[in-house]
C-alpha cells in the first residue's frame, strides 16, 4: 500500500509541477542556474568515466579475441554499439542518479526542513514549480551530456586499441561503421530523454516529502539514489523490448 | 480581523484541533501560547493554508478562506508575512535578495530600482544596513530573525504570524525581537499573530492572548489577566519556570 501511496503522490507532484507557473524571469534564472549545476557541472565526470568505459570494452573486447577467424573489426564494431547502446545512456544515467539525484534530493530536503518550502508557499509561490520544473527543463540538455559521453567512450576504445597495438587505425574505422544501424541512435536518445526525466524528478519526489531532519536529508539521498536507479533499469527495459524487439 | 469557528484537524485519526473558535483582533499583537503538542503550530500553519482543516472556518476579514478563488488566495498571500522559528531564509541568497524576494515575485522586472529602495528601507527599519551582501551562514541568530522580519514586511503586509520569533536567542535579542515586532504591527498597523511558549514575549507584546491545551482554547484574555486567573491550566503553564513562580510567592508574601 506505501508503494501505491508514493507512485500517486510522485504523480500528483508532476501534476502540482506544471501548475501555477512562476514568474518567466525568475524561471529564466533558476532554469540558468540548474543548468550549470546539473548539466555543466557533470561533464567533467562524465568525460572521465566515458574515455575510460571506452578503453576498458575494447581492451576486454581485444583480449578475449583469441580465434583467428574473427576479424579485428569487431573490437571497433563490439565497442560502438555497447557504448552507444548501453554504456553511454543507461550506465551514465546511474551514475548520474548518484551524482545529480543526490544533490537535487538533498538540496530540496534541506528546504523543507528549514522550511524554506514553506516560505515559499506562503508568499503565495507554487513550490513544486519553483524548485522542480527548473531541473526538468534543464535536464533537457543532458542527452548532449549523453552525445559526449558516446564520442568520449568511442574516442577512449579508438586509443585502448589503436595505441595498444590491438588493431590498425584503419581497421578500427571500418569497424566502426560496419552495419551502423541509424535507428540504435534513436534508440538511445529515445531513452536518454526518458532517463532525463527520471533524474529530475524522481529525486526531487524524495527531497519535497522527506520527513525530519538533517539525518533524513542522507536517508532521502541514498533512497532516492536506490529508486532512481530501479526506475532507470526498469524503463531501459522496457524502452529496449518497445523499440529494438 | 481573522476569526476562526470551530475547527478541527487531526493526523493518522488523531485529532490535534478540537474545535477551535477564536477571533484574532485587527492591529494587535494576538498571542497563542501553550505547551509542546498543545497544536499551536498546525493553527497557525491551517490559517496560513499549509494545512486543510477537517472542519470548521477561517474567515479572513469575514470571507471564508475555503471560498476563495485561486487569484483571491494569491493575493492574500501577498498581505501575509510570515517569520518562521527557524528564520527559513534561502540560502544561496543573500540579505538584500533575501529581502527582495517576495517582491521580486510578484512585481514587474522595470520596477527594480524601486524595489531596491524599498529594500534598503526595510533593512534600515530592521537595523541591518550594511549587511546587504551577506550571507544568511555570515550573520548571527538575531540578524537572521531580523532579515526575516524585514522579508515578512517588505510587501506591506495586513497580517503578520510569526512562529517562535525569539527561540534560540538570547534573553536580551529576544527582546529586541519581541519590540520590534510589537513596533512594527503599530506603525504598520498589522493584525499580528505570534505563537509562543515564552512568558517573557506574553509580558512583553501579548496584547490578546490565546491559550491552547490538548488542542482545545482553554482561556483567552490579555496580558493583564493572565497573572490573575485561577484557571488552573493556565496557572500550570503560566507558573511552569521558575522565575515565575518566584514572582508569584513575592506576589503572596506582599513583597
Amino acid at each position: 500500500m506505501n508503494y501505491l501511496h508514493s507512485i500517486g503522490e510522485y504523480f500528483l507532484m508532476l501534476k502540482g509541477t506544471f501548475n501555477r507557473m512562476t514568474k518567466g524571469s525568475v524561471l529564466r534564472g533558476l532554469i540558468l542556474k540548474e543548468l550549470d549545476d546539473l548539466i555543466i557541472g557533470s561533464m567533467g565526470i562524465v568525460a572521465f568515466l566515458s574515455f575510460f568505459i571506452g578503453a576498458v570494452v575494447a581492451l576486454q573486447t581485444a583480449l578475449n579475441l583469441n580465434n583467428p577467424l574473427i576479424p579485428k573489426t569487431l573490437i571497433a564494431y563490439a565497442a560502438r554499439q555497447s557504448i552507444i547502446l548501453e554504456f553511454a545512456p543507461t550506465f551514465i544515467s546511474i551514475i548520474m542518479a548518484g551524482k545529480v539525484g543526490s544533490y537535487i534530493t538533498s538540496s530540496i530536503g534541506s528546504m523543507n526542513v528549514t522550511e524554506q518550502i514553506d516560505a515559499l508557499e506562503v508568499m503565495g509561490i507554487n513550490s513544486l514549480n519553483y524548485l522542480i520544473f527548473p531541473k526538468i527543463i534543464a535536464m533537457l540538455f543532458y542527452p548532449f551530456v549523453i552525445a559526449i559521453a558516446m564520442f568520449l567512450g568511442v574516442f577512449g576504445a579508438y586509443a585502448a586499441a589503436v595505441f595498444g597495438g590491438f588493431v590498425p587505425p584503419d581497421l578500427f574505422v571500418q569497424g566502426l561503421q560496419e552495419d551502423f544501424i541509424p535507428f540504435h541512435l534513436v534508440y538511445a536518445f529515445i531513452k536518454t530523454f526518458l532517463f532525463a526525466f527520471i533524474l529530475a524528478t524522481v529525486p526531487a519526489y524524495h527531497g519535497y516529502y522527506m520527513k525530519g531532519g538533517a539525518l533524513e536529508v542522507g536517508e532521502a539521498s541514498t533512497t532516492s539514489f536506490v529508486w532512481t536507479s530501479v526506475v532507470i533499469i526498469i524503463t531501459n527495459y522496457a524502452v529496449t523490448q518497445l523499440l529494438l524487439s | 480581523m481573522i476569526e476562526i469557528e470551530n475547527l478541527h484537524k487531526g493526523f493518522d485519526g488523531e485529532e490535534i484541533l478540537k474545535g477551535i473558535n477564536y477571533t484574532f483582533e485587527k492591529s494587535k499583537t494576538n498571542l497563542i501560547i501553550g505547551g509542546s503538542g498543545s497544536g499551536k503550530s498546525v493553527l497557525l500553519k491551517c490559517m496560513l493554508g499549509l494545512l486543510t482543516p477537517e472542519k470548521g472556518i477561517i474567515k479572513y476579514d469575514g470571507k471564508p478562506y475555503s471560498e476563495f478563488t485561486e487569484d483571491e488566495k494569491k493575493d492574500l498571500s501577498k498581505q501575509i508575512g510570515m517569520i518562521f522559528q527557524g528564520g527559513a531564509l534561502f540560502d544561496s541568497m543573500t540579505v538584500e535578495e533575501n529581502v527582495m524576494f517576495p517582491l521580486r515575485m510578484f512585481t514587474h522586472r522595470k520596477k527594480k530600482k524601486q524595489n531596491l529602495e524599498r529594500v534598503r528601507e526595510v533593512l534600515k527599519r530592521v537595523n541591518l544596513e550594511g549587511s546587504e551582501k551577506k550571507l544568511p551562514s555570515e550573520i548571527s541568530g538575531g540578524m537572521q530573525k531580523r532579515v526575516s522580519i524585514a522579508r515578512a514586511i517588505v510587501n506591506r503586509p495586513k497580517y503578520l504570524f510569526c512562529d517562535e520569533p525569539n527561540s534560540g536567542l538570547d534573553p536580551k535579542t529576544a527582546t529586541v525581537i519581541d519590540q520590534l515586532i510589537q513596533e512594527i504591527t503599530h506603525e504598520y498597523d498589522i493584525t499580528t499573530i505570534i505563537i509562543t511558549h515564552d512568558m517573557n514575549s506574553v509580558l512583553e507584546i501579548g496584547e490578546k492572548i490565546a491559550f491552547l491545551k490538548d488542542g482545545v482554547l482553554a482561556w483567552k484574555g490579555d496580558k493583564s489577566q493572565i497573572f490573575k486567573t485561577d484557571d488552573e491550566a493556565v496557572t500550570d503553564f503560566v507558573y511552569s519556570s521558575n522565575l515565575f513562580q518566584k514572582v508569584r510567592e513575592a506576589q503572596k508574601q506582599g513583597l
